[in-house]
């Protein structure tokens, strides 16, 4: 195909692409749009192309690296007492609105650096993993309304038996690689919806289980959203912690020799078996923490809010941010919650605006936002070795 | 120091190895060669433990280890260098190293390996931080080599050391393979490249389909017919 006739045929693909969603005015208006789009990134392409264009980018990667130096300069206690004292101020200035997508904005970070334990480390890929949310919230809703067990007790009981369930789901898959591990997976993670749905007796089925006790101290249930915002503060801060301490540590490393190489990592001693059966059961720990507490913080969850939907976004998370890496991770949840919020007032037209997003980011940029060093090589081995040569 | 006695090993249903019986001396270097599907690689895998026998036992000392898994395997002093080198392209030279040292605490000990192999291959200190991906082949296999030493074994198991490497290559490689069973390492190696291991080696073992055919000393071997005909080429 001719280079010039490329928007051209974008702008039509677009448009065909969304005709039976909108009706053929509106297809054409977004093909015309999508057409615009398309010349006009081309053209700023073959601008940049140019010596002037060239010279423009070389001052903005100048700048780049002034403002990193800068920022380099800034004494790490004092970035992280900046950045703290903001987290902490934070729901006093905001909105009850701003601070409950705060609160969701930690419920996912939480969901994704345990997903990135699997994924990210392990490279274990599970599209089931909101299995593990569900036990969690479940945990929770059935011993909080029936058993009258605290929240504060809820918290390790929901995240160990999430742990269970993670070793459960390991123990079938770990002859299993790439692909079937996906599709085995995904069928765990819809069983246990599917058995929530219709389990009525201990489940309450599709209604759902209300009246989830919220998180109290001394006997004062903590009501207000602002108490709940700084609860997942506290168990995001905790759970960066841990998963940065494992990342260095001998088993995160034992992770990483297995993903690279599974059968190099066993000739040098690392039980596999064990090593993913434990990456498993780590990454489901957060899934249950996370469970548990949203299942205390909406006080009502119906297997609606676990469906492989959820599963899908999480993992886009670790994707979107870069897999591996937890500041990356931080930013994906980030991003990918307060998006779809953005875009409210797009309202008909903001799922698609979401997609197109995403498919426009991994288009871009594959490795991630902020990727892990590493994978930035698997997916540029070309520019490596040429940083090598030089 | 190693014995494999009668040893069947299966590959789903295909019979891999139909009684596989050798033996390796402490201090020895020992070949294995055979054409492609013979099942050198399948008896190393054997012994290495990620393969179970049907059949047979496989003594370490005196202890049987046919059953035992291969991280254990590799604690109690057997480490295997997998054919295709398999070093970990995205870790650094230093941190592949420190790989093969998973199973060693001692911070000392290991930093004492380091400097170990770094004298045995001069070229990997200069490259010790580039990633292990970025290494030319026969760097990687110095790498592959290295890393295994990392784990202080008392067996060194080779898969094909000289594969796909230039012929000034598998010299220089050979020569070190000799250098470390100088220094006491016990060796066991597989091999196509006949002609190169048995002028390495003290004894050796031939193998078709899954059967060890002949056994003798390397110089021995060299001047069989046989071997000559079939593993060097010779008419």
């Amino acid at each position: 195909m001719s280079r010039a006739l490329r928007p051209l045929a974008y702008g039509v693909w677009a448009a065909l692409l969304a005709l039976p969603l909108m009706g053929p005015l509106r297809a054409a208006l977004l093909g015309g749009v999508v057409l615009v789009m398309t010349l006009a990134f081309l053209g700023a392409r073959a601008l940049s192309r140019r010596p002037l264009g060239s010279a423009l980018r070389q001052q903005a990667a100048g700048l780049g690296r002034a403002i990193r130096q800068q920022a380099a300069a800034i004494p790490r206690p004092l970035l992280a007492g900046l950045v703290g004292a903001g987290l902490l101020l934070f729901p006093h200035v905001a909105s009850r609105y701003h601070i409950d997508v705060a609160t969701l904005v930690g419920i996912y970070v939480v969901l994704a650096l345990g997903l990135n334990v699997v994924v990210g480390l392990a490279g274990l890929l599970d599209l089931g993993y909101v299995a593990f949310y569900a036990v969690g919230a479940y945990a929770f809703a059935i011993l909080g309304t029936r058993a009258e067990v605290s929240f504060w007790a809820a918290l390790p009981i929901g995240a160990i038996l999430a742990a269970i369930f993670g070793i459960l789901l390991g123990i079938p898959v770990l002859r299993l690689r790439g692909d079937y591990l996906a599709i085995v997976t995904l069928g765990f993670g819809e069983m246990i919806r599917i058995t929530l749905n219709n389990w009525d007796a201990f489940t309450n089925g599709p209604n759902g289980i209300l009246n989830i006790p919220r998180p109290s101290v001394l006997g004062f249930a903590l009501r207000d959203p602002m108490y709940h915002y700084y609860l997942i503060l506290g168990l995001g801060l905790f759970t960066v912690w841990v998963i940065g301490r494992l990342n260095n540590s001998w088993v995160g490393r034992a992770w990483i020799a297995m993903r690279e190489d599974e059968l190099a990592a066993e000739a040098m001693g690392i039980n596999v078996m064990r090593m993913k059966l434990l990456a498993f059961a780590m990454g489901a720990t957060w899934a249950g923490f996370a469970g548990v507490f949203f299942a205390s913080k909406q006080t009502f969850i119906s297997p609606e809010s676990f469906t492989f939907f959820e599963s899908v976004i999480i993992l886009s998370m670790v994707v979107f941010g870069g897999m591996g890496s937890i500041p990356g991770v931080i930013l994906g949840a980030a991003i990918l919650v307060i998006l779809p919020e953005v875009m409210r007032e797009f309202a008909f037209y903001r799922m698609l605006l979401f997609g197109g997003a995403m498919v426009l980011m991994m288009v871009l940029r594959p490795q991630g936002l902020l990727p892990n060093p590493r994978r930035k090589v698997e997916l540029h081995p070309g520019e490596e070795r040429l940083g090598a040569a030089a | 120091m190693l014995r494999l006695e009668d040893v069947h090993t299966y590959y789903g249903n295909i019979h891999a190895l139909r009684g596989v019986s050798l033996e390796v001396e402490e201090g020895e270097i020992v070949c294995l060669i055979g054409a492609n599907g013979a099942g050198k690689s399948t008896t190393l895998m054997t012994i290495s433990g990620v393969l179970r026998p049907a059949r047979g036992r496989v003594l370490f000392g005196d202890e049987e280890i046919q059953e035992v898994r291969p991280d254990a395997i590799v604690a109690r002093g057997i480490c295997q260098v997998p054919e295709g080198r398999r070093i970990f392209p995205r870790l650094t030279v230093r941190e592949n190293l420190e790989m093969g040292a998973f199973l060693r605490h001692d911070h000392r000990a290991v930093e004492a390996g380091l400097e170990r192999v770094f004298t045995l291959f001069p070229v990997l200190r200069e490259r010790v931080s580039q990633l292990g991906g970025t290494l030319s082949g026969g760097e990687q296999q110095m790498l592959a080599i290295a890393r295994a030493l990392m784990a202080s074994p008392r067996l060194l198991l080779l898969d094909e050391p000289s594969l796909g490497l230039a012929p000034l290559m598998v010299q220089q490689i050979y020569a070190i393979i000799r250098e470390i069973n100088a220094a006491g390492t016990t060796i066991f190696l597989v091999e196509q490249n006949a002609h190169m291991a048995l002028r390495v080696a003290r004894r050796g073992y031939v193998m078709e389909t899954g059967q060890v055919v002949l056994a003798d000393r390397a110089p021995a071997l060299l001047e069989n017919e046989m071997v000559r005909k079939v593993y060097l080429g010779e008419v």
